[in-house]
């Protein structure tokens, strides 16, 4: 495995570009953008190194970043699996059935809430409300919402999910 | 059939594309605005619409443009707040995806009126997609030279940015959004200073929300007066509404305002009535931090008139029998919800989103969740919904920012409506297990 944590050539470009935005001596606005692109580049999490890297870019220190990367929910800052499936468990998908979809999932996948499954596919996570509380219930798994649930769609997406293989991330393009 | 000014072409077909927008009369208001008035008459004519800030507070939004502090070569700036992130709120979601030109052009109106040159939309950052589509119409607007340098050769500039977030619901209070946006961690300023004089890098700022700068379009196309004309008393213009729940027809409604709330709830051109046959047992009206209310007070206030869907008349009998219009998030429960349990949900909820700067809020949040947790398990008791109660009124007026109260509301208004359902489950433990089983039951297979 390649130890060294590097931006291709296109990430770069494109960091580049996000640093370019704000005004002189305000480039650590960019902190977030960069760290949705390293994450979705340095498999679906932010290592240390990973961390430290992005430090660099910005030059600022990496406690700097770190700091920022604990506070926010949708940074993960441990291993995770190649699609989280991020299940909304507040109100208005509670009233209509939210328990269910997880129970549902933890069933299938064989994994508690928080867990991923042994062959590194699925993560499993709660979250709350995702503004899509009029398709409720819901679960969003990398860029995609997945509205409406029923447990017939959740097997559905599943085998899905788990033919097309690969990671799923919030920057991917899916418009 | 009701009075639509932002939604009356979401369902014309390419209306995300800036073509079909164009067609329908898009970016009027930018070539009105810029070639036929100056920035002072823009906020004039805002004032003059008695429009109110659409993200929560209600706040006239003409007052808070004309606080915007003017100082001689400091930049200032309009941020555009796309967070939406309180439970049962996705409007600005859906105008966003569906009209996105309608945002864009919104904005480059109101930093006109601003003098505002750099603009950002900071969009929550589970909404990556719609960020995308934004980023989109924003290089469709710059390809037709409405963003950039020379606007319609006005010598007025605008640079317009999207920045998105990364999953934190205290970022959609205006202070911790312009931490956030600053590359931060999204902690809430102590106020004053306000953003209106240190704000975004500590220059004047104004923090808006999607929809509030969406009507900036029509009052600016139709004047402040037309608009003024809609809508009932002090509550002017229209309101998009977020109807989820046990409805028939859960999504997004623009409403006149001052539309009877019984009429939202069961005609078939809104919500189409409760689902299943159930019967109404309460409703959450502008997002999950505003006051439960039980049917009865709902449909009507308690001096029997009928309740509307308007900023006082939702706010009618104070706390004791009324609510707040607060985000349009219009959360309905039928006959056999469990109160206790959706409070829980909303509890869990504030106590994860809790920034943690402020002991009444962080501790106060946590515990709140815990003892909801011990009574939903069964093992309550009669002094822990004392303890509930008590510890809610202990945090409001005492914290940096709103979030200590908008977790302190929703629990006392559930105990002041419902207490004896409160007490069902610390008296009854046998009866939860009812609960339970009926949701297993029931979910899902009516979907
Ligand atoms: C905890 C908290 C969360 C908030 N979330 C949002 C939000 O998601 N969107 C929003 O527009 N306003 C939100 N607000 C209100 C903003 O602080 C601010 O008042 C608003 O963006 C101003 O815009 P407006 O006057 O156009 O409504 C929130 C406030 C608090 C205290
Ligand atoms: S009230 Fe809560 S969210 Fe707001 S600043 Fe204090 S601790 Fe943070
Ligand atoms: S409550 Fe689940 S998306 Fe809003």
């Amino acid at each position: 495995m390649n130890t060294e944590v590097k931006f291709s050539e296109e990430s770069l470009q494109l960091v580049q570009n996000m640093i370019k935005r704000y005004p002189a001596g305000k480039q650590k606005s960019a902190l977030i953008p960069i760290l949705h692109v390293a994450q979705a580049e340095f498999d679906g999490w932010l290592s240390p190194q990973t961390m430290e890297y992005v430090a660099s870019l910005l030059n600022i220190l990496p406690v700097e970043v770190y700091e920022v990367a604990s506070f926010y929910s949708m940074f993960n800052l441990k291993p995770v699996g190649k699609c989280v499936l991020e299940v909304c468990r507040t109100s208005s998908c509670w009233l209509t059935g939210a328990e269910d979809i997880v129970r549902h999932i933890e069933k299938k996948l064989n994994i508690k809430n928080g867990q991923t499954t042994s062959d590194g596919m699925f993560t499993l996570k709660t979250v709350e409300c995702l503004g899509s509380c009029g398709t409720a219930p819901m679960l969003q798994c990398g860029a995609k919402y997945h509205e409406n649930l029923t447990l017939e769609k959740i097997d559905q997406l599943l085998d899905q999910l788990q033919l097309e293989g690969n990671r799923k991330s919030y920057t991917d393009q899916i418009i | 059939m009701a009075k639509k000014l932002l939604l009356k072409n979401d369902h014309v077909h390419g209306i995300q594309s800036y073509e079909i927008y164009r067609q329908h009369n898009g970016y009027c208001s930018v070539e009105k605005a810029l070639k036929s008035m100056t920035a002072d008459a823009v906020v004039e004519e805002v004032k003059k619409s008695g429009l109110r800030g659409r993200g929560g507070a209600g706040f006239p939004t003409g007052m808070k443009w004309s606080f915007l502090a003017k100082p001689n070569g400091v930049p200032r700036y309009l941020v555009c707040n796309a967070d939406e992130s309180e439970p049962g709120t996705f409007k600005d979601r859906y105008l966003m995806e569906r009209i996105p030109h309608l945002l864009i052009e919104g904005m480059i109106t109101a930093s006109y009126a601003l003098g505002a040159n750099t603009s950002y939309i900071y969009i929550r950052g589970e909404y990556f997609y719609v960020a995308r589509i934004l980023e989109r119409a924003i290089a469709e607007a710059y390809a037709n030279g409405w963003l950039g340098k020379n606007i319609l050769g006005t010598g007025y500039d605008l640079d317009l940015y999207v920045q998105v977030g990364a999953g934190a619901y205290i970022c959609g209070e205006e202070t911790a959004l312009l931490e956030s946006l600053e590359g931060k961690r999204g902690n809430p300023r102590i106020k004053p200073p306000f953003p209106a004089v240190a704000g975004l890098y500590g220059c004047p700022t104004v923090v808006n929300n999607v929809e509030t700068i969406a009507a900036v379009v029509p009052i600016v196309n139709d004047g402040g007066d037309a608009y003024a004309q809609i809508g009932i008393g002090k509550s002017t213009g229209t309101k998009l509404i977020s109807a989820s729940g046990h409805i028939n027809k859960p999504g997004v409604y623009e409403i006149e305002l001052g539309l009877p709330v019984e009429e939202f709830i069961y005609s078939e051109n809104y919500c189409g009535g409760i689902r299943n046959n159930k019967k109404l047992k309460a409703v959450v009206a502008g997002g999950s931090s505003v006051p439960i209310l039980p049917e009865n007070l709902i449909l009507k206030t308690a001096n029997g008139d009928p309740r509307l869907m308007s900023y006082e008349s939702l706010a009618d009998g104070g706390f004791a029998t009324g609510t707040m219009l607060g985000s349009g998030g219009f959360i309905v429960m039928d006959e056999d919800t469990s109160i206790v349990k959706n409070l829980y949900t909303f509890s869990r909820f504030y106590h994860h989103e809790s920034c943690g700067q402020c002991s009444p809020c962080r501790e106060g949040t946590g515990w709140m969740e815990k003892i909801l947790h011990k009574i939903l398990d069964g093992h309550g008791t009669l002094k822990d919904i004392d303890l509930l109660w008590d510890i809610q009124s202990k945090i409001e007026g005492k914290t940096i920012c709103p979030l200590g109260e908008a977790a302190a509301w929703p629990v006392a208004a559930a105990i002041r409506h419902f207490r004896s359902e409160f007490e069902d489950y610390v008296k009854n433990p046998n009866a939860i297990k009812d609960v339970k089983h009926y949701y297993r039951l029931n979910n899902l297979q009516t979907a």
